[in-house]
């Protein structure tokens, strides 16, 4: 991105053939296979982004089904013990990190500049690296089932498991490594969404007018420049440890084993509620459009958000209650996990408000919503009480956890994601997918959902601890893991509806026209599928709902979406001020690159050398990564600085 | 619901937390039931306007049709449902701290009743019992007796990876790490044996790392404690005898059995291995067709555990045995 002062004064016009052509040129992808490579639009990202998580959605769940087919009898022999430690550590690994975050900033790159009024990302390059990163970093996570090492200590990798005695093949370097991987992605794309948020919008996109899922995505980004480096920083630490003798986690010479689980809950903390708000934020949005009135109390919804985030840094001690922590640390951190609970609530108050003072219109995508009240107040009443620290001695580490985390990444990520799905398809395809097969879809899923992860409190209470890969007869463990089992093909069954809709939708789907729920916010303005430069001219919005504000009477002054500024030089869009959205400059921005791709692959040669200690490799993959950075980053004559002022007005 | 079931609880560190715990339950499933009837009195009152409207757009169920409207009294909602969250919330909290201070470790004056050290292995529990005098300290494994009414505390330590001491329906976890001293506390009100359970993950055979503690009156305590102060009785038959040289031979260079010179510290005491209920860390009872086959292929029964499957002849696997027998 490059900045020229405002020195041209954009011509104010109508969209017309001519310029939407000559836009369509300017703008479009490369043909063929080559699009997919080298595009830069962040909607055909954004799909890769969903399409990709998806996937990993599938693999996680794949295992998950594994799990519970040992799981559904006493003393199971499908899986060995091994194999079972190896799966239900690839599950958790998979489903929080390369599922749960990754299908949230699909939505982020798919909507963000349609939802902000402007044509790309602040950096659209550096949005396909972290793309091409995620999706490296998960293959290369994958990689290790090829070698027949998985990571085998579970999502949080406690140390000394984890270290060189206790686990020597390379299971674990593939753990680090992968995640250390997979933070150069959240990175770029969490600077990305920041930038973007505060520099590309439209005219009149003051804060106080963001979509809340601007506000959720935004925090969930911040937070993560805060939260990776420290996962990134123990990942290397505890792969120093195993690879080079450091002792920074083992007790035997004077290392400290808790230090991974501080650093790890540090990070993994503050991970949850980033996983969860942007989702929240689609509710936000959503249920506004689906009740037929504004969000009641949009201040307060936002807020919240924002406080649920930054609290979410001060309660990661609440994982660790039975590590024998000072009485008043646990009463400490005991008391900020549970008045984090409030935040949450008065999103769910306003959500309660919004449905009991509107008039719901029963879709798909609202049984969704409603679906999600009701498992958003399980997962966070089950949350709050694992803060009063001395019930959490007996509830951690048993199966009622894992009901808990299963309610909140299934219950408030994957529900929010699939109101999501139905209520932005018809803008990402044109088609509307199917309401009918969708409300099947909706009760398998929830009727399955339910079944699986609420009986698992049960089991939670009656003693089951996580992590087992069997257990024996007779001691009331039995029926539930049955029911648990049951519920998890039920809910299996549910998804692959959804993917069934989706294949038919996509064909033979009803064709969607521009806005065919009658919502409120910009990306319905522009036609589904939107133009690859989403907008031929630049609308400017004066109130929080452009597309409704004439019906209700509200903002200062007019939206106008039909006139705006014609930007048609190169790719460029308007740079504003942060807080009101007052046109500052034209930034022009870069167009289709291999770059991305490129520097992925080497960064690639890079881990691999790594993993398998060859460092000739690991040389090669690190040099061959500066010499492309220097040549992504030569400036770009396309996207210079100044330009002749041609057409003064 | 099961011998780990922790929503019973005994004791006086048991007690206040399971009261806290049901508090919580059922706080929770009140808070579920009113937001769910609060969400479908939304949805009931749209469908009673559908109904009842004459108005054809209210009527209507297509989204485009539905007048736009913004209803004003919302956030009063919002109002009271959080000033009752807050009340609720803060009261948790109160009621946390009260419960943490009833059953937090506080330094014993002038010493503890009774200290148990408990060592945590891959995948078993060693238990010493702490005496001032040497004479009244033993060493057994998987099975702690306690006497009833007295605060036991307990020294954790780890011989390698994080574990976690839980025994649910005496107390809840404390961790087990490495390089570090935890301690935790006790107390079992009436007799019994209560389950207890590796609480954190700690590698292949987690899920057969379990114990049992069993809480006697004082009176038998006592008895059970002075028969397990005694070394091994020597062996009551030829068999044993030759069971004994055997166990020796192949047996002894981890197990110990005080009395002879089988004497490895890698394994679990065996000293007294008949008075236990079970093997394996509560993996199978104690019986002789159980230990012989455990005997003969630990790595069946429990995968990757560190008793490797030693060479034995029919005889010899025979002989042990009834040498084991005699360990009462």
């Amino acid at each position: 991105m490059s900045a020229t002062p405002f020195e041209r004064i954009p011509e104010i016009q109508s969209p017309n053939p001519q310029l939407e052509h000559k836009l369509e040129q300017m703008w479009k992808s490369k043909p063929g296979i080559r699009r997919w490579l080298t595009t830069v639009d962040h909607k055909e990202i954004g799909v890769m982004y969903l399409v990709t998580a998806f996937g990993f959605l599938v693999l996680g769940g794949i295992e998950a089904l594994f799990m519970r087919l040992q799981l559904a009898g006493p003393n199971g022999h499908l899986l060995t013990a091994q194999q079972y430690n190896e799966i239900f550590s690839m599950h958790g690994n998979t489903m929080i990190f390369w599922y749960a975050f990754p299908i949230l900033s699909g939505f982020g790159n798919y909507l963000w500049p349609l939802l902000l009024g402007s044509r790309d990302m602040a950096f659209p390059r550096l949005n396909a690296f972290s793309y091409w990163l995620f999706l490296a970093s998960g293959l290369f996570l994958y990689s290790s089932w090829l070698v027949g090492a998985p990571p085998n200590d579970g999502w949080f990798n406690y140390t000394p498991l984890a270290s060189r005695q206790f686990n020597p093949g390379p299971n674990i370097d593939f753990y680090t490594l992968s995640l250390v991987f997979f933070g150069l992605s959240l990175t770029a794309g969490g600077v990305n969404f920041l930038v973007t948020t505060l520099r590309t919008r439209c005219p009149g996109m003051s804060v106080n007018r963001f979509p809340v899922l601007i506000w959720g995505t935004l925090s969930a980004n911040a937070a993560g420049l805060f939260a990776v480096p420290v996962v990134s920083v123990a990942c290397i630490m505890l792969w120093l440890d195993r690879n080079f003798g450091a002792h920074f986690f083992n007790a035997s010479n004077g290392g400290q084993p808790l230090l991974w689980q501080h650093l790890f809950w540090m990070f993994a903390h503050p991970w949850v509620y980033m996983i969860v708000l942007p989702a929240m934020g689609i509710v936000s949005d959503l249920l506004p459009t689906f009740c037929r009135r504004p969000l009641v109390g949009y201040t307060a919804v936002v807020l919240s958000t924002i406080l649920t985030m930054m609290i979410g840094f001060g309660v990661w001690l609440h994982h660790m209650f039975a590590t024998g922590l000072p009485s008043l640390g646990m009463a400490f951190f005991a008391a900020t996990s549970i008045l984090i609970t409030l935040p949450s609530g008065v999103q769910l108050f306003c959500w309660l408000a919004t449905i009991y003072t509107g008039r719901p219109v029963f879709t798909t995508a609202f049984h969704f919503l409603a679906g999600y009240m009701f498992v958003f107040v399980i997962g966070g009443v089950s949350g709050f009480m694992s803060g009063a620290a001395p019930v959490d001695w007996q509830l951690t580490d048993t199966y009622w956890v894992v009901a808990h985390i299963h309610y909140v990444l299934i219950g408030w990520n994957l529900f929010a994601v699939m109101a999501g799905m139905y209520y932005w398809f018809p803008k990402m395809t044109g088609r509307m997918l199917n309401e009918k097969l969708g409300k099947w879809n909706f009760w398998t899923m929830f009727i399955g959902f339910n079944v699986a992860f609420f009986t698992m409190h049960i089991t939670g209470l009656a003693g089951m601890p996580r992590r087992v890969y069997t257990y024996p007869a007779g001691i009331g463990w039995h029926i539930p893991n049955l029911i648990s089992t049951v519920g998890a093909f039920v809910l299996t069954v549910g998804i692959l509806l959804f993917f069934i809709n989706v294949f038919y939708s996509k064909r033979y789907g009803v064709r969607a026209g521009r806005n065919p729920w009658d919502a409120h916010s910009l990306e319905w303005a522009t036609t589904s599928p939107p133009p690859p430069y989403n907008f031929p001219v630049i609308p400017s919005v004066a109130s929080r709902h452009p597309l409704w504000e004439k019906r209700l009477k509200e903002g200062d002054g007019e939206s106008v979406l039909e006139r705006g500024a014609v930007l048609d030089h190169h790719h460029e869009t308007f740079g504003v001020t942060a807080m009101d959205g007052e046109p500052e400059v034209i930034l022009k921005m870069p167009s289709e690159s291999y770059m991305p791709l490129l520097t992925t692959c080497a960064l690639s040669v890079l881990f691999a050398g790594l993993v398998s200690r060859s460092w000739w490799c690991a040389g090669a993959g690190a040099l061959l990564t500066v010499i492309l950075s220097v040549v992504w980053l030569w400036p770009l004559a396309e996207a210079g600085q100044r330009e002749v002022p041609a057409d003064v007005l | 619901m099961g011998p780990l079931n922790y929503t019973v609880a005994f004791g006086t560190k048991g007690y206040p937390v399971v009261h806290l715990l049901w508090a919580l339950i059922i706080l929770s499933l009140i808070v579920v039931a009113a937001i769910t009837v609060l969400t479908l009195a939304g949805i009931l009152r749209r469908l009673r306007e559908r109904r009842d409207a004459t108005d054809a757009h209210l009527r209507s169920d297509a989204i485009n049709l539905v007048p736009l409207e913004r209803g004003g009294r919302g956030l009063s909602l919002v109002y009271i449902g959080t000033g009752i969250s807050a009340a609720l919330l803060l009261a948790t909290a109160i009621w946390t701290f009260f419960t943490l201070d009833a059953v937090s470790i506080r330094p014993q004056q002038p010493a503890p009743p009774m200290t148990i050290d408990i060592i945590a292995h891959q995948w078993w529990w060693e238990v010493r019992y702490e005496s001032s005098s040497p004479a009244q300290q033993f060493v057994t494994a998987n099975e702690i007796h306690i006497p009833t009414g007295v605060r036991v505390y307990f020294k954790l330590h780890s011989d390698d990876v994080i574990h976690s001491f839980w025994v649910p329906q005496l107390t809840g976890k404390t961790d087990v790490i490495p390089g570090y001293e935890n301690v935790t506390w006790l107390e079992a009100d009436r007799p019994g044996t209560y389950r207890g359970q590796c609480g954190e993950y700690c590698g292949l055979q987690h899920a057969h790392m379990a114990f049992a503690v069993v809480a006697q009156e004082p009176a038998q305590f006592a008895a059970w404690k002075a028969q397990q102060l005694q070394p091994a009785a020597p062996p009551d038959s030829a068999l044993a005898a030759q069971g004994q040289q055997d166990f020796q031979v192949h047996c002894g260079i981890c197990h110990r059995v005080r009395g002879t010179t089988a004497d490895g510290i890698l394994g679990p005491d065996l000293t007294h291995l008949m008075s236990r209920a079970s093997i394996g860390a509560d993996t199978l009872p104690n019986t002789p067709g159980d230990l012989s086959g455990w005997i003969a292929d630990p790595q069946h029964i429990k995968p990757g555990n560190l008793m490797p499957a030693v060479a034995l002849s029919g005889s010899q696997l025979t002989d042990i045995r009834s040498y084991l027998e005699t360990l009462e």
